[in-house]
């Protein structure tokens, strides 16, 4: 099956470099938040994005939009790569792609009121007559937004501080869609909420993508949101993905050592379930981003390493229809003496 | 069964003054922890359960928060009416406290030997060399690799699970009655948070501590504590055995509150379903169930009167819940 790729990165990598000296500064180091990432969007689906802290989910989302300028490597949308535009062509290509944000307090400007914070999007792009739409119509716009996304539309003159966490949340999502985006990269939009809001949200977001027919980028941390609202799912570990599968195999049966672990780890609501299954507790704690690796990046944590791990990175290899894994453990004999 | 019960908390209440009027963060909890039991206190941000358990040791503000009624009895001993001066001796002693952000409740200044042997040396009244001893001896039962070299180390120098692990060697050194953990692996990612809880597990159950778990996490708590009690909006509402509680919940705070958690090992492929609206304001709450304008089973009597305590007897042990539905 043939399946149409909306956006894709190849071998993207965001470097940030160490500085030291006062004046005249010098690059002493690099930490290396995203290591040479292969992820495709396709087209209508949910990629969700799980890892730990520092594995550079967030970084990823951010290189794609553009908002850092990525170190090396392409984001190919629709047959452009992005990383090569002019800003005004860049402009006109990134309406397409959208984020919404973490936190939601800071997210939002404090000084402004909902209104001009979801129609800001719009200004933007009228000012470069991207757009075209006048007063009444952007009016309009944002109070269909407003009530689309649960929200009063005489709420409209308030400022952020006057909403809860989940409103705010609710805010940034209808200022993402103000310009009727394809693609949304959701970068832990949930983490910051209550559980019962976080339910809320999460329903959201699936109504959103069948009305407006997005594809989304979601991220998050927690191992049960993923699940819920992902079509496929990749995990990241020290800046690299280490497995991609759609979410059902996945979930099924992980095969990545660190996704085994990472999913035995995860906490489940029932207390049978819970004193009955055995955990993977992990030793150690995750390596500093800072150094060039030349093994496998999991390898000082893994419970099945093997001497061919120290010195080569997998690289990821599809082994079922549709499941990639980086992995030594699933290379095939013919694949692992092409090695030495 | 009483007379297992090492600390007893009756009708507790906690207000905080401020300009917009008194916000009653703790209303009226009450609840009992046995010996070596394990105690889950679940809800959402602002329900109280951080300021329940800080009522417990005094460690409120004042101003603006008081602690204007009720009884924390710690075997016998009502600790809200000692003096200052033998507080000391209950604080980091038969009760210790861990805290969430590992960073900010450690001295950044301060070796962690020093912060170490100082309490054990004020409590226990052991000699500098042993006291040096009984923390390196802790640090390792916590799983702290070379602990003879780390002691000497300053907190920066550890990363988040180690530093969760120092606080809890910390606060176990004593060997407290009662541990109190308020959310300690919110800040830490999962597969580090799997260690943390294994570590608290086994050492409450060598050393035999009771403990008390404050988390807004279900998942946390099912596998961990013997008991579960949910807050909403500064009261207990309800109170079951772990197990009890989520095979049956009965207020439909918690059955809401289990069912909008998304479950990792049941694929439904249904709809979420949520809680609408969100939490109340707690300033000048009127006398009514605060959860009904958010409740599905919402009747007239539940807007006029918080409803009353309903005690039934399951196997052993009792539940409680309130709520209007039950009496």
């Amino acid at each position: 099956m043939k399946h149409d790729v909306l956006l894709e990165t190849k071998d993207l990598k965001m470097h940030f470099p160490i500085e030291d000296g006062i004046i005249f500064k010098r690059k002493v180091g690099a930490i290396r938040a995203v290591d040479g990432v292969d992820l495709t969007l396709r087209k209508g689906e949910t990629l969700g994005v799980v890892g730990e802290s520092g594995c550079g989910k967030s970084t990823t989302a951010r290189a794609i939009s553009q908002l850092y300028q990525p170190t090396s490597g392409e984001v190919i949308f629709e047959g452009t790569d992005l990383t090569k535009l002019s800003q005004f062509e860049l402009l006109k290509t990134r309406r397409q792609i959208q984020m919404v944000f973490q936190d939601p307090y800071a997210s939002l400007n404090p000084r402004m009121v909902v209104n001009d914070i979801i129609r800001e999007p719009l200004d933007i792009y009228r000012n470069r007559r991207l757009l075209d739409m006048d007063r009444k119509e952007m009016e309009a716009k944002v109070e269909n937004l407003m009530e689309r996304v649960g929200l009063s539309r005489y709420f409209k003159n308030r400022y952020p501080h006057e909403f809860s966490g989940g409103q705010r949340q609710r805010i940034g999502i209808a200022r993402s869609l103000a310009l009727n985006p394809r693609v949304i990269l959701a970068d832990e939009p949930v983490s910051a909420l209550d559980v019962s809001i976080q339910a809320q949200i999460l329903n959201l977001f699936l109504e959103l993508q069948e009305e407006f027919d997005l594809t989304y980028m979601f991220i998050a941390h927690d191992l049960s949101v993923i699940e819920y609202v992902s079509n496929r799912v990749a995990v990241m570990y020290l800046g690299k993905v280490v497995e991609i599968a759609d979410s059902k195999s996945l979930y099924k049966q992980p095969l990545h050592p660190y996704t085994k672990a990472l999913f035995s780890a995860a906490p489940i609501p029932d207390p049978k379930v819970e004193r009955t299954r055995k955990r993977i507790v992990l030793e150690g704690d995750v390596p500093a981003p800072d150094q060039e690796r030349f093994g496998c990046y999991f390898y000082d944590r893994c419970p099945h390493r093997m001497d061919v791990c120290k010195k080569n990175v997998p690289e990821l290899l599809e082994v079922d229809t549709d499941h990639k894994v980086a992995c030594y453990l699933y290379f095939t004999q013919e694949q692992k003496s092409r090695l030495n | 069964m009483s007379e297992e019960k090492i600390l007893q908390v009756e009708d507790l209440k906690t207000y905080f003054r401020t300009d917009e009027g008194t916000v009653k963060a703790v209303d009226g909890v009450s609840f009992s922890l046995g010996r070596k039991e394990s105690l889950g206190i679940v809800g959402e941000s602002g329900s109280g359960k951080s300021v329940t358990n800080q009522s417990l040791l005094r460690l409120i503000p004042s101003p603006p928060g008081k602690i204007v009624g009720g009884s924390v009895k710690l075997e016998g001993v009502d600790i809200l009416k000692l003096p200052k001066s033998k507080l000391r001796n209950i604080r980091g002693n038969k009760i210790s406290m861990i805290f969430q952000d590992p960073m900010t409740s450690l001295n950044p200044f301060l070796k962690i030997s020093t912060q170490m042997i100082e309490t054990i040396m004020l409590h226990q009244h052991e000699d500098k060399k042993t006291a040096r001893e009984h923390s390196i001896e802790m640090l390792r039962m916590v799983g702290l690799p070379k602990p003879e070299r780390r002691i000497d180390n300053y907190p920066h120098q550890f990363s988040g699970g180690m530093r969760q692990r120092v606080m809890i060697a910390m606060a176990l050194s004593c060997k407290p009655q009662v541990l109190i953990a308020d959310e300690p692996t919110t800040a830490l990612d999962v597969t580090i948070q799997a260690q943390i809880l294994e570590i608290m597990q086994d050492l409450s159950d060598r050393l035999g501590t009771a403990l008390i778990m404050i988390t807004h996490d279900l998942g946390v708590v099912a596998g961990l504590c013997d008991r579960i009690a949910v807050m909403y909006a500064g009261r207990i509402v309800e109170e079951a055995d772990t197990e009890v509680l989520f095979e049956e919940p009965q207020h439909p705070y918690t059955q809401g509150l289990i069912s909008s958690v998304p479950r990792l090992d049941k694929k439904t492929g249904k709809k979420l379903s949520s809680i609408p609206g969100q939490p109340p304001n707690l300033i000048d709450l009127p006398d009514c169930c605060p959860f009904y304008p958010r409740c599905p089973h919402v009747m007239d009597i539940c807007k006029n009167k918080y409803p009353n305590e309903v005690k039934t007897e399951v196997g052993s042990s009792t539940r409680r819940v309130s709520c209007w539905l039950y009496s």
